[in-house]
């Protein structure tokens, strides 16, 4: 089984959650065998990417061919680097004539190479938005993203060419024009893989281009991978696709090497509250000030911290202000690496309010870390994860009242912690993985 | 000659209502809840099955005979919710075929924590069981059938002639518990053993169609009974009451069942219905059990582990039994009623995280979404109990 995945963003560089699952994932397949041909949009200098085999466009000669020097932890993934955000084209309207004659050419040649006979169904492509990009409520969509998710898709389409593959595995609606271009181009099957859709980012306040690409990939799919029965429900109501056609596929977290308790910095009498997340409205920062609040009026002892970037920051340093909580407040900014180790190294407590959360693998890695967790109700993680405390985001006064109830009784935090440790087993991306091949094969040609 | 002694416990508790750390309410029960829950469980088993044991007593001439533990927790309940239920089990105690046994009024886990609060929560619960039904109780059963060694001395200073316990395999060995024993450090009471096999057989296999012996008539049971002979004297049948109808619904056949039963049991002429102070009284002391650590009748392990067996149970039971004092010396009888309602061990079972990931029995009519949730609740309530105890002596 051989997979031609498309994806946004990869470690080191990532920014939220989508990055972290794809690369859990393709380790997992890795573990089970299962080949990956990993296509992302945008450059990674070499030097921080020893964990993986990379194709770079600086060091190429052409795009699509495989670099010479091939090594990396993983076996069977390699990674493919496509300059979608490097080139210019003239007009929407001809980057779509381009890719449309590109992709039936290319089908063309694929079906009669392989005797002829088409073996996937037809996919129709997109409507292609116009290249100038609307913002709407997502003002974290960057300004000629359009325009990079349609390079992104035509890159991908040539590279396609020179790789064998039984299946299209595309992450997320950025890539979603590009594994239907791909799949229709070479006519293999395509899986999307819903890890947010539009409404869980905007609310009701929708960016249509969005949302008619995410429904495109979808109904285009064979499959769609959802990571949570929430967010199956989302696919099912807001997008209309037939209920049988989604699979649920929970994300995971890696165990530390060392699952030791980790050693716990020496640091004053003061217990810690931990938000960690981007400061967006699905997030929920305001349901975690509003429950400070309350949590510092009976137990001043407390110090909350909000680590992350993001639109509501600025809202959220006022609010603290508002509120006369500002001293019980520390903003980080935005955390990577081994400050995030060591942020939950020092917390006591990690909350994730969030408003609307398709999974949230943030608290799986806070259990990891030996942090016990409050979580929304909202939350696809909370269909799966019993060893946490749960609120629903708009209850402040319950969402206090755990705060304050972990913050006062160890043996609360003792038990969430080692029932919740003991929990994590079962979130094993060599499980999520063997989960995607059956999927796979029930949708590979001639497969089981 | 094999004698089936039935047992039935009888208990409901005094479910908590939410309590917030910013509730300023003193009242902590879910009525509401506590009515609905009692008038369910009333209406598919205590209703019935009272009324089917009071015809079968009549129908066999005496012949048929039971035992029950009625908590004082499911008392009040009946007598508020539900006095017609509770007067037929005036009418059952009235035939002299049923004999009522004495527990923790508030079906508690004191004698791990209060040698004196048990003693007082055991006197208190044969004074309201010689009020109601007429005859003091002369058999102890504690919470959950929770047993040892000790419990059996303590129990036979307080004035008791027999105790009840789980026929647990580990305690047994290759004894049976068909007969009648004695504790190793007690004088005269006697050990009635639960069969926990025939027990369990109608208790939870009754329904289950997976199960080999599906479906089990009263034929085929009055046959295993019958068996007993040659080897034991006594069946010791001790299970919840809501078996029938509750745990094994209507329509599994269970009251078909038990209807059935004491024709085929009586049948033969070999063997016939003892209650428990009858059954101690006719067969002979056969030998010794040791039982140095605690036992119970519940989940495999038959342990305390489904109460005391996490940080959150102990710290729990721990700070409850810490305010004993304070709340008996506050002489305020409200306070010391709700501290006492606190005490009922199903707030601590819903506190369990044993086998919660799975979801299973511990979800019977709990009234959390998780055992933290139940610790934090519990907790909560236990700040406004010092609050109040701490209002008491600012007051004097």
């Amino acid at each position: 089984m051989k997979v031609f995945m498309l994806g946004w963003e990869f470690p080191p560089h990532i920014s939220g959650g989508l990055g972290t699952a794809c690369y859990g994932m393709t380790k997992g397949l890795d573990e089970i065998g299962v080949k990956v041909c990993f296509v992302l949009p945008t450059a990674v200098p070499i030097d921080t990417a020893s964990h993986v085999q990379f194709r770079s466009p600086t060091n190429l000669p052409a795009v699509g061919k495989p670099d010479s020097g091939e090594s990396g932890e993983f076996e069977h993934v390699s990674v493919r680097h496509v300059k979608a955000a490097l080139q210019a084209y003239a007009t929407p309207a001809g980057f779509e004539q381009a890719i449309t004659k590109m992709v039936a050419r290319q089908r063309e040649m694929a079906i009669a190479s392989r005797g002829g006979k088409a073996v996937t169904k037809e996919r129709r492509m997109a409507p292609l938005p116009s290249g100038t990009f609307d913002g709407g409520a997502g003002a974290h969509y960057g300004g000629d993203l359009m325009g990079q998710v349609h390079r992104y898709a035509r890159l991908a389409v040539e590279l396609a060419e020179s790789e064998e593959f039984d299946v299209v595995h595309a992450h997320d609606w950025m890539t979603y024009p590009a594994g239907v271009a791909v799949s229709a181009a070479t006519d293999r099957p395509l899986v999307v893989h819903v890890h947010s859709t539009e409404f869980d980012r905007s609310g009701e306040n929708i960016n249509r281009q969005v949302y008619m690409i995410e429904r495109n990939g979808m109904h285009n799919a064979d499959k769609v991978v959802c990571v949570s029965y929430l967010t199956r429900n989302v696919a099912i109501s807001r997008y209309d696709v037939p209920p049988q056609k989604i699979e649920v596929v929970y994300n995971a977290v890696d165990l530390p090497n060392n699952t030791e308790l980790a050693m716990v910095p020496i640091r004053q009498n003061e217990k810690i509250v931990l938000f960690l997340g981007r400061v967006t409205m699905q997030k929920g920062p305001e349901y975690f000030l509003q429950a400070a609040k309350k949590v510092i009026q009976k137990y001043p002892n407390v110090r909350f911290v909000m680590a992350g970037s993001g639109d509501k920051i600025t809202h959220c340093v006022k609010m603290a202000a508002d509120l006369k909580i500002g001293g019980y407040v520390t903003f980080t900014g935005f955390l990577r690496g081994a400050d995030v180790d060591r942020i939950f190294q020092m917390a006591d407590l990690y909350v994730m309010p969030s408003v609307s959360e398709p999974f949230g693998i943030a608290p799986l890695e806070a259990l990891s870390h030996n942090v016990p967790v409050i979580i929304s109700k909202q939350s696809g993680v909370s269909e799966v994860l019993t060893h946490a405390l749960k609120v629903d985001f708009w209850d402040v006064d319950e969402m206090a009242n755990k705060i304050l109830a972990v913050l006062r009784h160890p043996p609360l935090r003792k038990a969430l912690r080692q029932q919740g440790h003991i929990e994590l087993k079962k979130f094993s991306w060599t499980d999520s993985a063997k989960r995607l091949r059956e999927i796979y094969d029930s949708v590979a040609v001639g497969g089981a | 000659m094999a004698s089936v002694v039935f047992y039935f416990q009888v208990h409901q508790p005094f479910r908590l209502r939410r309590h917030t750390i910013f509730s300023s309410e003193s009242d902590y029960f879910d009525d509401v809840q506590n009515e609905q829950i009692c008038r369910k469980v009333v209406d598919k088993c205590y209703r019935p099955t009272n009324s089917l044991i009071l015809d079968l007593i009549k129908r066999y001439d005496g012949r048929f005979r039971v035992s029950y533990s009625l908590t004082g927790t499911i008392i009040e309940q009946l007598q508020r919710w539900c006095p017609d239920v509770f007067e037929s089990f005036q009418e059952l105690a009235e035939t002299g075929c049923v004999e009522f046994i004495a527990e923790t009024y508030y079906h508690s886990l004191s004698f791990l924590y209060s040698r004196d609060e048990f003693a007082r929560q055991t006197q208190m619960h044969c004074d309201l069981i010689e009020q109601l039904f007429g005859r003091r109780p002369k058999v102890f059963r504690n919470t959950e059938l929770t047993y040892n060694n000790d419990v059996a001395a303590v129990v036979e200073d307080l004035g008791f002639q027999a105790i009840l316990a789980e026929g647990a395999d580990h305690v047994l060995g290759y004894r049976s518990p068909n007969f009648v024993y004695k504790p190793p450090n007690c004088e005269s009471l006697r050990m009635l053993l639960k069969n926990y096999r025939l027990s369990d057989d109608i208790a939870f296999r009754f329904g289950n169609r997976s199960w080999k012996e599906w479906p089990m008539t009263a034929e085929k049971f009055a046959g295993w009974v019958d068996h007993i002979n040659g080897n034991g004297y006594i069946c010791n049948l001790f299970m919840d009451y809501e078996t029938f109808g509750e745990h094994q619904w209507a329509d599994t056949g269970i009251f078909d069942f038990l209807a059935s039963l004491p024709e085929v049991i009586l049948a033969t002429g070999k063997n016939d219905f003892l209650t428990v102070s009858e059954a101690m009284d006719r067969y002979p002391v056969v030998g010794e059990i040791d039982v140095p650590h605690m036992i119970s009748w519940a989940d495999t392990e038959r342990d305390l582990s489904a109460w005391v067996g996490n940080s959150m149970q102990a710290n729990a039971l721990h700070d409850l039994y810490a305010l004993a004092d304070g709340v008996l010396g506050s002489g305020d009888d409200e306070l010391i009623a709700d501290w006492r309602r606190l005490q009922t061990s199903d707030h601590f079972y819903y506190m369990c995280t044993k086998w919660f990931a799975d979801g299973d029995v511990h979800k019977y009519f709990n009234p959390y979404e998780s055992p933290y949730d139940a610790y934090i609740n519990y907790m909560n309530i236990l700040d406004s109990i010092r609050g109040r105890m701490g209002s008491l002596h600012l007051a004097r």
